[in-house]
Formats: C-alpha cells, structure tokens, sequence
C-alpha cells in the first residue's frame, strides 16, 4: 500500500513537471510575440532603413566566404562520390543531375542556414545578449527607443533577404564544383554537364529551394534574438546563451526542412 | 520648497519581489517638480529598481506609480516609450553602448526623436561633452575611456535630450573627489537653469547633502524618512540616525 509519503513525492514530481511546462509556454509565448513584432514593426514608424544596410552588408560579407568554401566542397565531394558510385551502374554521364538536384533541394539551403545560424545567428546573441547583461537595451528602452523594432526587426529582415541570396549563390558554386570534378576526373563535357543540369531542374525545386532558405531565415533571426533578449547572469550567460541559440535553430532548421519537403511532395 | 507647488512623481503603496525577494514593500514616495530629491539607503535595498520603475523597465507586482498625472503602470507599451523621453536616466554602471562612437552615444536620442540635421546634433553634442568636461573625445570608442569618463558621457546622453525629469543613479560612486563635485556641482547647475526635477540616488552622504533639496531615506521596501536635510540630519529614527552617524 503506497502511503502518504509516496503520494506526496508524486504530487512534487507532477508540481515540477508543471512548472517546467509552463516556462515552456511562457518561452514559446514570448518567441511568438517576438516573431510578430520584428514582422509588424517594419511597417511602422521609423523605419531603420541605415540599420538594416548595415545589418544586411555585415550579414552578407561575414557570410559569403564560408558559404562559397562550403558549398564549393560540397559540390566537389558529391560530384566525386556519386561519379564513382554511379558508373557502376553505368549512370556516370548524369552526375550534374544528382548534384544539381541534391543541391537547390535541400543542401543548398540546409547547409547554408547552418553555416549562417553558426556565424550570424551566434553573433547577434552574443551582441544582443551582452547588451542585455550590461543594461544597454534598458538604456535603449530609457531612451524611448524600442529594442525589438531597433535590433531585432532590423535584423529579421536583414537575414529573410540575404540567406535566399546566400543560397542562391551557394547553389550555384556548388553546381560549379560538380563541373570541376565532372570535367577533370569523370569525363564528362562541360555542355553535356550543363544539359543534364538544366534538364533536372524543375520550378518546383526552385520554388523549395527559395521557400526554405525564408523560412530558416526567420526562424534564425527570431530565435538568435530572443535568445539573446533573454540572457541573463553576466557573460557566462551571455556564453550559453549563444551556444544554446544555434542548437536551437539548428534543430529547427532539419525539423522545419522535413515539414517543408514533405509539404512540397504532397502537393506536387 | 514652496509647498503649494505640484507633484510630478508619485509612488503608491508600490511592492515589487524577486522570486523569494521582496524588495519593495509598500513605497509611497511623491516628487515635486522641479525640486532635487536625493534617496539614501544601504546597497541592494531597491534603489535602482525604484528607478527602473518609474522607467517602466520593471513593472511592480501590486501599487501605482504616476508621471506628470499618468498612471504608467498599466499603460500600453508604445505610449510608454513617449513617457520615457521624459526622462534622462545615469545608470549605474554607465550602460553606454559599446558599438557606438562617444558622439552617437550622446546623439542617440536626437537621431531617434528629433529630425534635426546633422551640423545641428553636432552642435548639441559638442555642447553637451564639454559641459561633462569632455570636449573633443568625440571620435572615441566607449572601451577606450575611463569608468569616470564613461560616467560623464553616460551623463552628457542623458541631458542631450533635455529631459524634463533626470534620473542620477549614484553619479559619483567611484569617482575621484574632484570629479565628484564637479558632476554634484553639474547636478545643482541643470536644476537651476533648466528647472529639471531630479532624482539622485546614492549612499554617499556627503555627495547627496551637497544637492538635495529634500532626502528620503529607504530601508525595508519603504521610505522610513524623508524631508530637508536638518530634518534627516536631527531624525529620530534609530536607522536613520546610524545610518547618518556611520559606523562606530
Ligand atoms: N532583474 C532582477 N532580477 C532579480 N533580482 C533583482 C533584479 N534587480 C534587482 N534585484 C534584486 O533587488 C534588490 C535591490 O536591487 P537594487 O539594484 O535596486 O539595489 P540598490 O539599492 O540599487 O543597491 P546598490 O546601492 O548596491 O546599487 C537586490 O537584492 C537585487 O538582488
Ligand atoms: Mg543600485
């Protein structure tokens, strides 16, 4: 017979585990709230225009190399894998197909997102997070200026243009090292290569290719920013909340991806 | 103090608690226009959130808090930014912003607010740095000046707006005795030729006597004492009176 003691323990356990539900509504709750301003903000009064180049120029040259050096690999590594895999079953002539295809699919924006939720997404926690911790954004708030419109609009809005931009020209550079390895190692022409490319290609991949990258770009900006809203205890938490911003989006942008490309299966 | 004159701030039975800690117990505090109030106490007792408040930085659990005749507790957030520009707010620890130059520190609230062009800012920036004793650090970078120097220029962002209420969170703490009454000195000079209301917090008696107008003195979450400095200084309260005798 379980007695008092035993019921009591369960009730502290079950008390527990609603408080950590609840933190976790009022976090989703907050992260909501925080995605509808940086969206509503952008049409009101003042518009940042200044903010915003500047956010998206440091956004686009902290990222472009690292983009074209991932990419361009990866479409190196692919070309050179799938060539010899595929001419066993004497399919090697149409590696740009599979690269292409692989590429403006899911790698080009799934890898670019990471590489920008690593680079940018990390940055802007630890800017905003350190900004927190040293009253800078109660100084902003005192100020009359709000810091969601000021640094976390700007920014929103910065990222959803440039990492569908990023992917663009990460895909391409990738595509261009399927070429390299095509032409170099496989045998492959050069126009026969771009046939099976072009050839590939549908709208409909175009169209996933560009609804990913704006989707995991607003999910980058919202959750870099409110994580970065949110640090508290001085710099080590201004640490773990960076680190804790790009697993976040990280993880979401792989969960985010499966919903999209299982979206996009069942309608096409 | 002439005593017919009005209240512009005014704290009602105000509670505030962190978690366990209940800092604020009950505030009532009212603030005349135009007069210096300075708020003694012993460090962590809620002075800086009794600041923060009257900002809307921090809400308070239970009480209401009123700014030239409005209650900002319950107002919508986007009128309460218009309620802060009222305000110039000395943070503690200065709360410059790091990426930006000296000058865009102290221009902040004038690019923000005000569609002035930019030789105007300038002007009011240059004016400004040199009446903080800062002339020509304008290019300078926030990590490059001292904790004194950030204080001062914390201070010059604060008055470039011309705010009508100034809040000074312990504005000399730290400082050098020369540059303390320079910034006291600084104190007394916005209140007599700008008539700005001011609220200074500290714990140092000497600093906060050489400016005060009125001293209200917190302890427990409430203001256990407040009226001139003869009144603080002849108090019969056991905590006013040791905290006014120092220890010994
Ligand atoms: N954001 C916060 N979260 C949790 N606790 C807080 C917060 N701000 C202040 N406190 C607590 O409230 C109490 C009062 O803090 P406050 O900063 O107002 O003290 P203070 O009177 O300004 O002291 P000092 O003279 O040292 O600056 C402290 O115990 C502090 O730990
Ligand atoms: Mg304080």
């Amino acid at each position: 017979m379980p007695d008092s003691e035993y019921y009591l323990k369960n009730w502290d356990i079950l008390k527990k585990q609603l408080e950590d539900f609840k933190k976790f509504l009022i976090h989703l709750h907050g992260f909501s709230e925080l995605f509808g301003h940086s969206i509503v903000y952008l049409f009101t009064r003042p518009f940042y225009l200044r903010d915003i180049l500047v956010q998206m120029h440091s956004i686009g040259v902290r990222s472009l190399v690292i983009v074209l050096l991932t990419a361009g690999f990866t479409g190196l590594v692919m070309a050179l894998q799938s060539g010899y895999e595929m001419a066993v079953y004497g399919a090697k002539m149409y590696v740009g197909t599979l690269v292409s295809v692989s590429l403006v699919r899911e790698l080009g924006p799934v890898l670019t997102s990471l590489v920008v939720a690593g680079r940018v997404g990390a940055g802007i926690t630890a800017e905003i997070g350190s900004m927190n911790v040293t009253e800078q954004i109660d100084a902003m708030r005192a100020l009359g200026t709000n810091p969601v419109k000021k640094l976390a609009s700007t920014r929103f809005i910065a990222i959803t243009i440039m990492l569908p931009i990023l992917t663009i020209i990460g895909d391409a550079t990738g595509i261009f090292g399927g070429l390299v390895i095509s032409v170099s190692s496989l045998g492959i022409s050069a126009p026969f290569y771009w046939m099976t490319v072009l050839r590939a290609l549908t709208l409909n991949d175009f169209l996933a290719g560009l609804i990913k990258p704006f989707v995991f770009a607003m999910t980058i900006s919202t959750v870099s920013c409110y994580m970065g809203f949110t640090a508290k205890g001085g710099t080590k938490g201004v640490g773990e909340a960076t680190t804790r911003s790009v697993v976040v989006s990280s993880i979401l942008i792989f969960f985010l991806d499966f919903l999209i490309t299982k979206f996009i299966l069942s309608v096409s | 103090m002439n005593k017919d004159q009005r209240y512009i701030i005014g704290f009602q039975d105000v509670h505030k608690s962190f978690e366990e800690n209940h800092v604020l117990q009950g505030l009532n505090l009212s603030i005349f226009e135009g007069e210096t109030l300075v708020i003694l106490g012993r460090s962590g007792c809620g002075k800086s959130v009794t600041l923060k408040i009257l900002l809307g930085l921090i809400y308070p659990d239970v009480g209401q808090v009123f700014v030239d005749g409005e209650e900002i507790t319950q107002v919508p957030e986007k009128r309460m930014f218009s309620i802060r520009q009222k305000f110039g707010m000395l943070f503690q620890g200065s709360a410059l912003f790091d990426s930006m130059k000296v000058k865009d520190n102290v221009a902040f609230a004038l690019h923000e607010h005000t569609k002035k062009s930019e030789k105007e800012i300038i002007d009011i920036v240059k004016r400004n740095l040199e009446f903080v004793d800062l002339a020509g650090t304008e290019e300078l970078m926030p990590s490059e000046l001292s904790g004194g120097m950030r204080k001062r220029v914390a201070l010059a962002r604060a008055m470039a707006y011309q705010p009508k209420i100034m809040l000074y969170d312990e504005p000399t703490t730290g400082l050098d005795p020369i540059t303390a009454t320079t910034i006291n000195a600084l104190i007394r000079k916005t209140q007599r030729e700008l008539g700005v209301t001011s609220i200074v917090v500290t714990h140092e008696l000497e600093s906060g006597f050489s400016v005060a107008n009125r001293v209200a003195v917190i302890s427990e979450g409430k203001i256990i004492e407040i009226g001139s400095i003869d009144e603080i200084k002849n108090s019969q309260n056991e905590f006013v009176k040791t905290f006014i005798a120092g220890p010994k």
